[in-house]
């Protein structure tokens, strides 16, 4: 069983092995290498789970010959482990739904660098999981970043290079207030590993010398990676970067990208700053307003669009606000709430997403409701699958959506001065959901008899297949949500 | 169900006929009325003339600022508001810097045990004189090898943004190769003649005494790419892929991050299993020293002398 005390690490070098191999072997290698590793890679993380859910315990893992405070070091226990195989599932199914859609739309010799850009995304979303480090979480934050962007900008038109540029500024204003914030926290406590300025930071704060710094620090490092994954005042990126881009980027961006920043704030609260000081600096309250903003803001934004990928990505910006909003109410449950919601966000966005690609190409490729009418009789599997994540997005019980919904009114009760916000904005959330979900799933079940009838699309089963397992996985975090929930809430307790 | 009324009597009445219409069976119009399918609308070419007029004065008109009341007052609120926010934030700051421990203090929480040990054991650890680099390659390998891969991706997706077809940089070759720069500057030529090699050697002594003084993989490469650099704008691309093309370009660069990456991850292993590394640390100062910190300089050399160089020719012709 030692042995797979090593995975985290080998899963983490494995896939930047692959990115550098990529880089000698053309598209269609590239492609089977990639897909191969994800898939061990996931494997490996599975392994690690089960170990660290036996065990039940934690682990500290040297990156080298030097212990703790002088050298590297990752982290794991089940929560880390659980979200690395989650991580891998989705991109393996993202990558499986958009595969003919990368072959259409990305230049042929340069479809190796995709997959280089797929798997260094991998392996810095596996670091943002495992580290216990914070400047090693900043390294693979830059990673992350500039393979999102190459992720954006390879499809090659002129709307997703703009998309990508405006990405970019915006993500490096958020790794510049994240850098800065690290710096004074290191300035501070004259640390990088995350247990060791967690000591330093009680004791500041028990001493009461620098109070000012540690709130601005607190302020910087949340508004970055607010900046970073898109919470409502900093969204304006986020439409044309998820709408253009090809439907995996898309699908990976939304569901993996975004979740892997908001999962290392989780481990910064926790790990490093400290839930509770977290709790009583103010900023739990801006970043309690701002996602309440979201929520609403976002699907006003999504019910206004007329093109189903800039509504899907609109519908983004308001579940971010569901997660921010979680963390605003300042109560455990709301965070294990959280972290429910990032995995049923990232598996009903990429089953949108990946569904609505199906949806569009046999309707000329226009992405705009009017085209769409009637699409899903068109393309049926599609169809069930577009209308299974709508419903879960609008929070119908059997799937995964309504579960985070009720875990959120849950740990919103145990708030009394927050209740009554967090319940009438949900409850206006969930019905401005309703109205464009549901806008959408009727337009594409309305029959028309001649227009489109004769577009014929080839049979895709590796598509139709992908959609299926996306939806199991859906119903399973719809159904299973018991063992998910302690699942969530053992690990969280080893963050303490 | 039966009728009371007959069939041929029901077909007479308005129920029958309505029924009939709802059904699709017969439109009442049809035959009765004179009906036309509607034509397809073509825009005439004055028409397309005309509503371009109206477009452009349209936005002409709505990005007026002398006349746009609403587009004037957004502009002085926008940028009113970013001047206060930066300053604000500016202001906010200096004012947490202010609170920080102050330059110098030799009571700073920064000098603790970890920056002690650094300095003291640094050099019995590493097999490096140089700490700095001991610092990065062995103590924080991790880091290091993340912060290659960043060089890695930033040259992946140059690529992505900037490479062109083969067959359209042959197509092109001249005017992208010598596009606004003088052709065969003799003067150019004869300094980067005497200079190059002097850069090269330079830059390779830094990448080998990286253990030893100050320097390292990543200054010396940046020097030897920049001497290649030098090479392609006096000589050209034609003379400069007789021995550095794509080919030994990718290579190279692979080699580099493989064996990079195969020495990080064997020491990762051995570490974290408590084995020994077999590597040995050598004699301190001697330029076969210093355990993994040479080889790794060698490899971060190379890769980012072919990163600087990728970026240059990129940047010029779209390809390499």
């Amino acid at each position: 069983m030692d042995i797979i005390r090593n995975f985290p690490c080998l899963s983490i070098l494995l896939s930047m092995f692959t990115a550098i191999i990529c880089s000698a072997l053309k598209g269609k290698g590239a492609r089977r290498l990639s897909t191969l590793v994800v898939g061990i890679v996931g494997i490996l993380s599975a392994a690690t789970l089960f170990f660290t859910m036996t065990t039940g315990e934690h682990y500290v893992y040297v990156m080298g010959h030097f212990p703790a405070p002088f050298g590297n070091e990752i982290r794991f226990g089940c929560l880390e482990a659980g979200m690395a195989l989650f991580f891998c599932v989705i991109m393996l199914l993202s990558l499986f739904g958009g595969r003919h859609k990368i072959q259409m739309e990305i230049d042929l010799h340069k479809e190796n660098l995709y997959y280089i850009m797929v798997d260094l995304l991998l392996s810095s979303l596996l670091a943002l999981v495992y580290t216990n480090d914070i400047f090693t979480a900043y390294v693979f934050v830059e990673i992350n970043t500039i393979a999102a962007c190459g992720l954006i900008m390879i499809t090659e038109h002129g709307r997703t290079i703009e998309a990508a540029t405006r990405y970019m500024i915006m993500s490096l204003l958020g790794s510049g207030l994240f850098l800065i914030g690290i710096c004074l926290l290191y300035d501070m406590t004259g640390h990088l590993l995350m247990s060791n300025i967690h000591e330093s930071i009680q004791a500041i704060v028990a001493d009461g010398t620098y109070t000012i710094p540690v709130l601005v620090t607190i302020a910087l490092i949340v508004v970055g990676i607010a900046i970073k994954s898109a919470l409502f005042p900093f969204h304006a990126w986020l439409p044309d970067a998820y709408g253009y881009s090809t439907v995996s980027s898309a699908a990976m961006l939304s569901s993996l990208v975004s979740k892997g920043y908001i999962f290392l704030l989780i481990k910064l609260i926790y790990r490093v700053i400290g839930f509770d000081i977290f709790l009583e600096s103010k900023i739990i309250n801006v970043l309690f307003v701002f996602g309440l903003a979201g929520m609403i803001m976002g699907s006003v934004n999504a019910i206004k669009e007329n093109d189903i990928r800039r509504m899907i990505s609109y519908s983004s910006v308001a579940q971010i606000g569901y997660i921010y909003m979680g963390f605003g109410l300042g109560t455990s449950a709301g965070v294990v709430a959280s972290v429910f919601h990032i995995l049923s966000h990232a598996a009903t966005k990429s089953l949108l997403f990946v569904a609505g690609v199906g949806l569009t190409d046999v309707s000329g490729g226009h992405k705009n409701f009017e085209k769409l009418t009637g699409a899903a009789y068109r393309n049926k599997m599609a169809g069930v699958a577009f209308t299974v994540g709508s419903l879960s997005m609008v929070g119908i019980p059997v799937f995964a959506g309504f579960v985070s919904k009720l875990l959120f009114a849950q740990a919103a009760v145990q708030n009394h001065s927050k209740l009554l916000p967090t319940l009438i904005v949900l409850a206006i959330s969930t019905v401005l959901n309703a109205i464009y979900f549901m806008k959408t799933v009727i337009r594409i079940y309305t029959p028309v008899h001649s227009k489109y009838a004769s577009v014929s699309v080839k049979e895709n089963p590796v598509y139709a297949v992908t959609l299926i397992c996306f939806i199991v996985l859906n119903i399973v975090l719809g159904m299973c949500s018991e063992p998910i929930t302690d699942w969530i809430i053992k690990g969280l307790s080893l963050f303490a | 169900m039966s009728r009371i009324r007959k069939q041929s009597e029901y077909e007479k009445t308005f129920a029958f006929r309505f029924f009939r219409w709802l059904g699709g069976e017969k439109d009442a119009f049809v035959g009765n009325m004179e009906m036309q399918p509607q034509k397809e609308y073509v825009e005439e070419e004055a028409t397309i003339e005309e509503r371009m007029k109206d477009r452009k004065q349209v936005i002409a008109e709505a990005y007026d600022d002398s006349h746009n009341m609403e587009l004037r007052f957004f502009n002085v609120l926008y940028k009113i508001f970013s001047i206060v926010f930066c300053v604000a934030l500016v202001f906010v700051l200096i004012l947490t810097v202010s609170h920080l421990p102050a330059v110098g203090d030799p009571d700073r929480p920064t000098s603790n045990i970890v920056s002690e040990t650094y300095i003291t054991d640094g050099l019995k650890d590493t097999g490096a004189v140089n700490i700095v680099t001991g610092m990065i390659l062995s103590y924080r390998a991790f880091d290091t090898f993340g912060e290659t891969n960043v060089l890695f991706i930033a040259t992946c997706c140059v690529m992505i943004l900037l490479m062109i077809d083969e067959d359209e940089i042959k197509k092109n070759k001249e005017s992208n190769d010598r596009g606004f720069e003088p052709k065969n500057d003799v003067i150019l030529q004869v300094v980067a003649r005497f200079l190059v090699p002097v850069i090269f050697l330079f830059g390779i002594y830094i990448i080998l005494n990286g253990h030893i003084s100050p320097g390292g993989g990543f200054s010396g490469g940046a020097m030897i790419g920049a001497g290649l650099i030098l090479y392609v704008a006096a000589f050209g691309f034609e003379k400069t892929e007789k021995f550095f093309n794509e080919h030994v370009y990718k290579v190279v660069k692979v080699t580099a991050l493989l064996c990079y990456g195969c020495i990080v991850t064997y020491y990762f292993l051995t570490g974290a299993n408590g084995l020994e590394c077999l590597i040995p640390l050598g004699e301190a100062g001697k330029i076969l020293s210093g355990g993994i910190t040479l080889p790794i300089n060698i490899f971060v050399g190379s890769e980012v002398a072919c990163t600087m160089y990728a970026f240059y020719a990129l940047f010029r012709r779209g390809g390499l």
